[in-house]
């Protein structure tokens, strides 16, 4: 399936500083269709027709989640746009912010519109902070030309906290505290920022909107497989030629994207959305990258065949027990126990014993953690024990009874 | 150096729609900018002006990375550790800087004139190895490149 861009049409075609030349590629004509011409019924109906489902990683469905904020009792509304985008090995949102601000800006306009919120958020991570001029800026300009009005928009910065993607945490963090997460329910289109009703989406679910509102459901939702319409933003990285930011069609082969796309040779395995992502060895390299199968929030991270696995899968659990939040102990104390055991593996010092505890363990967090953090920490483990058990055996330490 | 009062401008500006707690973070964040980290007497006068307890502010001063209630250098050196950084080779770039700075990672020159971190993924996987230098993003780095681009730091 071919490259298409509808997220990223704009990226490189206007200049991101001069709102003129996104008015030029029919910039803001969807918020005055949504605003003039659909009630907030239709919007939420068009929405859902087009199948559009969340890319922050979950796939929740976009419309429904609109629909459950708009009929959420209370004058008081919030929209925020999550531009946390902390997942290792994804770039996507940081190329959208840079190259086309307006259609963000313009979405979340309509998705004030549509739920009845007069306040928006874009929760930018501190790593971002080099686009917060450039960002300020364009939500100045589509005020000033009067496009985006009766909707403020307001950017919040992260401080440094993997978890603040979270949706949760995420809200937390923009209430002043910890951004720690939230049991649930209530879910944020009941109970959100503040204790009202909001919507969170991520950048890239966001751009999709100002197109489907313009051109209808039936347009967007011809493209991608049964369960996922559209196209995916995918962020390559790794051992790969051509490292860099690909919009491609849902349920295109993820060979098509590494081989033939980033120029990967002797691949390993791949990584596919980020540190809880799914590990793919090599022979399943024509999977199609869809909800149904793997999808994640787009990163893409390709290993070769010289890579140690017991060591990849070291290093990202160092990472998801250093960014746990600690509010649960599943997550605080099983990601904290699961890297010394692969530490042991990493030293050649595992046993059998170990590769239980580790499945144990797994299924334990998996259950009872409160968030994706903790859920999904185990799943590099898992896979790797499934699909490259021989390297852990290799590294189990020959005693003299063994 | 820490003014007499250490609140001296953090924004006074702000009004709280919800409650004291609203603007903490971003209160927090002022000061890690003005000060280069976030001075004690700081945490107790915001508790005092925003109603919220100590170890509130305290818990919310140490959660953030980007956060530090430690004197930090004039420049803070993050280094991307992250896989995609390890795979293109960030170690030699991590090496290059102990030794043009002379410390390791989590420490801060005598002179004050840097800090030097490791951290997780800055979302700049296609160019790595990456680092940041304050706000600054710098890319595709060689030990060369990384040692040029210390010395405009001052």
């Amino acid at each position: 399936m071919p490259e298409k861009r509808i997220v990223l049409r704009n990226c490189g075609v206007i200049d991101p500083e001069r709102i003129t030349t996104y008015l030029d590629k029919d910039g803001f004509k969807a918020l005055e269709k949504a605003r003039d011409t659909m009630s907030q019924q239709q919007i939420i109906e068009e929405i859902k027709e087009s199948g559009l489902r969340g890319r922050g990683g979950a796939g929740f469905p976009c419309g429904l989640k609109w629909e459950l904020a708009s009929g959420a009792p209370g004058n008081e509304k919030y929209v925020i746009c999550n531009a946390d985008e902390g997942e290792i090995g994804t770039f996507k949102d940081k190329y959208i912010l840079q190259n086309d601000p307006f259609t963000l800006i313009e979405a979340m306009a309509i998705a004030g519109r549509t739920i009845g919120a007069e306040k928006g958020y874009i929760y930018l991570r501190a790593e971002y902070r080099f686009l917060l001029d450039s960002l300020k800026s364009a939500i100045d300009q589509a005020k000033e030309t009067g496009y985006v009005r009766d909707f403020d928009i307001e950017i919040r910065q992260g401080a440094g906290a993997y978890v603040c993607g979270e949706e949760s945490a995420l809200m937390d963090s923009i209430e002043g505290k910890r951004g720690e997460v939230r049991y649930r329910p209530p879910f944020p289109p009941s109970s959100g920022l503040w204790g009202k009703p909001t919507i969170i989406n991520n950048v890239e679910t966001l751009m999709n909107i100002p197109q489907i509102i313009l051109n209808g459901a039936a347009w967007f939702n011809q493209l991608g497989t049964e369960r996922s319409k559209g196209t995916k933003v995918f962020s390559v990285s790794g051992d790969v030629k051509k490292p860099g930011t690909y919009e491609l069609v849902l349920g295109s082969p993820l060979k098509e994207l590494v081989e033939e796309l980033a120029l990967a040779e002797e691949v390993k395995m791949v990584q596919i959305g980020g540190a809880t992502g799914r590990i793919v060895p090599y022979q399943m390299i024509d999977t199609p990258l869809a909800f149904e199968n793997i999808l994640g929030a787009g990163a893409v991270v390709v290993f070769h065949e010289s890579r140690d696995i017991i060591d990849i899968v070291y290093r990202t659990m160092e990472f998801l027990a250093e960014e746990s939040c600690g509010k649960c102990t599943p997550c605080r104390e099983g990601t904290e126990v699961m890297l010394e055991i692969l530490r042991r593996f990493a030293c050649g010092e595992g046993s059998e014993k170990d590769m239980g505890l580790l499945e144990e363990l797994s299924s334990a967090m998996m259950l009872a953690s409160m968030c994706g953090l903790g859920q999904a920490a185990p799943i590099p483990v898992m896979d790797s024990l499934h699909h490259f058990r021989d390297a852990y055996e290799s590294r189990i330490k020959k005693t003299k009874w063994s | 150096m820490i003014p007499a009062s250490a609140k001296d401008g953090v924004s006074e500006k702000m009004t709280a729609q919800h409650n004291g707690q609203e603007n903490l973070l971003v209160l927090l964040q002022e000061a890690q900018d003005k000060f280069g980290h976030i001075p004690e007497e700081l945490i107790s006068e915001l508790s005092k002006s925003l109603d919220v307890s100590t170890s509130d502010v305290y818990g919310v001063a140490t959660f953030y990375s980007f956060l530090s209630t430690k004197p930090q250098g004039r420049n803070v050196i993050r280094v991307c550790k992250s896989i995609p950084c390890f795979l293109r080779n960030c170690q030699p770039i991590i090496e290059t800087i102990e030794k043009e700075i002379g410390i390791r990672p989590g420490e801060t020159t005598s002179d004050g004139r840097f800090s030097f971190q490791l951290t997780n993924c800055i979302g700049a996987c296609d160019k790595a190895p990456a680092m940041m230098v304050n706000d600054d993003v710098h890319v595709d780095l060689t030990p060369e490149k990384t040692s040029q681009i210390l010395k405009a730091y001052e």
